[in-house]
């Protein structure tokens, strides 16, 4: 199968367009492709009628140019021949929208599609999804441009099998400054799923790090999926929902699939080295972590702190994910203690944590960082931002991530993401150190940092 | 490739749906793994004989196809060191539901572990490594990993047991014999790829650990639905 009609489509058939309801998904695809996208699009309507002061084209096989991707959003039943037109008229692709197909017990059309396709070696994605965005490419969203908030165009894949959960994480993403290579819907995954996506993905030079949200796999699938991503050369994440009976439940009439044994998915995960977040939280995290180049080996993290009680919950949550905070050896304390300013130098405590205490300048957070990066003692500095403290400035982010570029040892921040702060945050992020918006985040990431390493 | 003597066994077992300890053992045993001596008596003259041929103590085992779990109907008995209590065993056993014999075999002894499979709907065949006994579901200290298994990744299941140091020797007791450990993980392992088919689970529970050896005391494999005629006999 050739997926480059459906990822990268030159021109476009929206299939359902209405002339008289321009809230119907299809309206809203046609209308946002053919204003905000290089794509010649096309309306297509069985019925006929006026749109937009044209007539609509009434069949696929009437369509002036070769469609790459024909986007089908017209109720279950009516396509098949819609698809079987496609296929006929040498279309490249198809992402079918619709829903009422396996998800609400009408698995026998939808097998009639999957039979067709693969007769034909047609690639389309769904039914029962949103389909593709690519920024600045295409964008099958049936969600009108005004109500989302798209991410910054860079380096996260995401795929989903529930729209909705695809939608909320590039909301988070683009609060937080994730950058997204691609997102995909797969809604039921009839015939494309996350093992052609994996594959497709894995050759993408755009795309640096998978993520994935799962329900359930068919039959062997989760097998050769963990396989397949074990030997995948970018970063695998794995959200996976129905973990609970009740939750299997849930999974089973949302999309139609088998929750399966949660033990065993998650045991599969973690045996080629596939990162399973447990929560979107996690999942924003351990992306943005990810899509950071740093790694590192070993388990010893250092923290640096204005606040002893921020230090505090950041040891316990390395404890609790496995991170060791060692204390640093005594000459080290000694050497650092002197190089603070006089003011930190008398309370500060320099055993890891490192609490600079409210007292700390900008100075004292970049000597303590640059020594501490150079410590082979240490694998990993978590920097814990109190903008708020008065002898720190909006300076320190791009101060600190100067140290990072120069000595390679992996930076991670914590900083309350509120608008005020935007520019320390940016002094991190736009040098490619990842920020967390909570400590137990920042925690996370440096996990994710770790783990993404086959153990 | 099956043995053509593990085929039959499997198609025998095929009327009730899983196969009965002493047949299971006796698969496990042609696919080269360590299960204890034992005997299926279905005779008192031949438990007796057996019992004495291999001296006491002995444990003996109920065998019955309608009973799954066979400590719950006082089906198991361990330690037996006369010809009265053999006798006693033996009378208890043919009252209960099914009875279809008696397993006699030597007692072994060591560190209580579970080795499991399963044939997952979405990850195929995976093996389970826990501490076993009857206090499985209670410690649920255990770790999973996708077949087949070599021995290194067999020695990185019993690593990432929390209980590990019982079996690497804990306060004066000896560790147990890892490499017997691994070996048998790895054969296991292989045993469920050429069982994928048929099997819906295995349980070896418990398998004993020492510090020579391992050995298979008790097992259980459940058919494949599709290879169980009826699935008279189960329990819930």
């Amino acid at each position: 199968m050739n997926l480059q009609p459906l990822f990268k489509p030159k021109t476009m058939a929206v299939i359902g367009v209405s002339s008289t309801n321009d809230r119907h998904p299809a309206n809203v695809i046609y209308n946002k492709n053919a204003h905000r996208y290089p794509i010649n699009v096309f309306p297509v309507n069985t019925r006929g009628g006026v749109f937009q002061n044209e007539e609509l084209i009434t069949s696929v096989s009437a369509l002036p140019q070769k469609i790459d991707l024909a986007v089908i959003a017209v109720r279950a039943e009516y396509v098949p021949d819609i698809l079987a037109e496609c296929i006929k008229a040498g279309v490249g692709s198809a992402a079918i929208i619709s829903g009422g197909f396996a998800e609400s017990g009408n698995t026998e059309i939808q097998d009639r599609l999957v039979a067709m396709a693969k007769e034909a070696d047609f690639p389309f994605i769904g039914p029962n999804c949103l389909g593709i965005y690519a920024p600045a490419a295409v964008d099958t969203f049936f969600i009108p441009s005004e109500r989302m908030l798209l991410p910054d165009p860079g380096n996260v894949a995401l795929i989903s099998q529930s729209g909705g959960i695809l939608v909320d994480q590039m909301l988070k993403f683009s609060q937080e400054g994730i950058g997204l290579s691609m997102a995909v819907s797969i809604g039921n995954k009839a015939l494309i799923n996350e093992l052609h996506l994996l594959e497709y993905l894995g050759n993408d030079p755009k795309a640096k790090v998978l993520a994935f949200y799962v329900e359930g796999f068919g039959k062997n699938e989760g097998r050769e999926f963990v396989r397949a991503a074990g030997a995948c050369p970018k970063p695998v994440v794995v959200l996976k929902a129905g973990k609970s009976p009740e939750g299997r439940q849930a999974v089973s009439s949302h999309t139609a699939s088998m929750a399966g044994d949660y033990d065993v998915f998650s045991a599969a995960l973690s045996q080629y080295g596939v990162v399973e977040a447990q929560n979107e939280i996690e999942l924003a995290s351990f992306c943005e972590a990810l899509s950071c180049s740093a790694r590192f080996t070993g388990c010893r993290v250092g923290i640096v702190t204005g606040s002893g009680g921020h230090g505090a919950l950041a040891v316990d949550a390395c404890t609790d994910h496995g991170l060791a905070v060692p204390s640093l050896p005594v000459p080290l304390q000694q050497e650092l203690r002197e190089q603070l300013s006089p003011s930190a130098r008398v309370i500060a405590s320099v055993s890891n944590p490192i609490d600079l205490t409210g007292s700390a300048g900008d100075e004292d957070f970049v000597v303590t960082v640059r020594r501490l990066s150079k410590t082979p003692e240490i694998d990993c500095i978590i920097v814990l931002m109190l903008p708020y403290l008065p002898g720190t400035s909006s300076d320190l982010g791009a101060r600190l991530s100067q140290i990072y570029r120069q000595e390679g040892k992996p930076l991670i921040a914590y900083i309350p993401h509120i608008e005020k702060y935007g520019m320390l945050i940016e002094g991190f992020e736009l040098n490619n150190i990842p920020v967390s918006p909570s400590i137990e985040g920042a925690v996370l990431m440096a996990d994710a940092m770790r783990r993404c390493q086959r153990c | 490739m099956l043995s053509k003597e593990i085929q039959t066994i499997l198609e025998d077992a095929g009327k009730t749906g899983w196969v009965v300890e002493p047949e299971a053992k006796k698969l496990l045993s042609l696919a080269g793994l360590n299960v204890p001596r034992f005997t299926w008596a279905t005779g008192w003259d031949q438990a007796l004989q057996f019992a004495h041929a291999i001296g006491y103590p002995v444990a003996v085992k109920v065998v019955s196809p309608d009973i799954l779990h066979k400590s719950d109907v006082r089906g198991v008995m361990v330690g037996i060191d006369t010809d009265e209590k053999l006798s006693a065993a033996f009378h208890h056993f043919s009252t209960l539901r099914g009875f279809a014999g008696m397993v006699v075999e030597e007692m072994v002894s060591g560190v209580e572990l579970i080795i499991g499979a399963k044939v997952d709907y979405q990850f195929g065949p995976v093996i389970l490594l826990g501490i076993g006994g009857t206090g499985v579901e209670i410690y649920k200290d255990r770790c999973l990993r996708m077949a087949p298994l070599d021995q290194k990744e067999a020695e990185t299941m019993i690593k990432s047991l929390k209980a590990r140091q019982l079996l690497e020797g804990h306060r004066g007791s000896k560790p147990v014999c890892v490499s017997a450990l691994t070996h048998m993980l790895a054969g296991f392992s292989d045993l469920v790829m050429q069982l994928e088919d048929h099997i819906e689970s295995i349980d070896l529970n418990p398998v004993m650990c020492s510090p020579d050896t391992c050995v298979i005391a008790d097992a259980r494999i459940m058919l494949h639905s599709k290879h169980a005629a009826t699935a008279a006999g189960r329990e819930p």
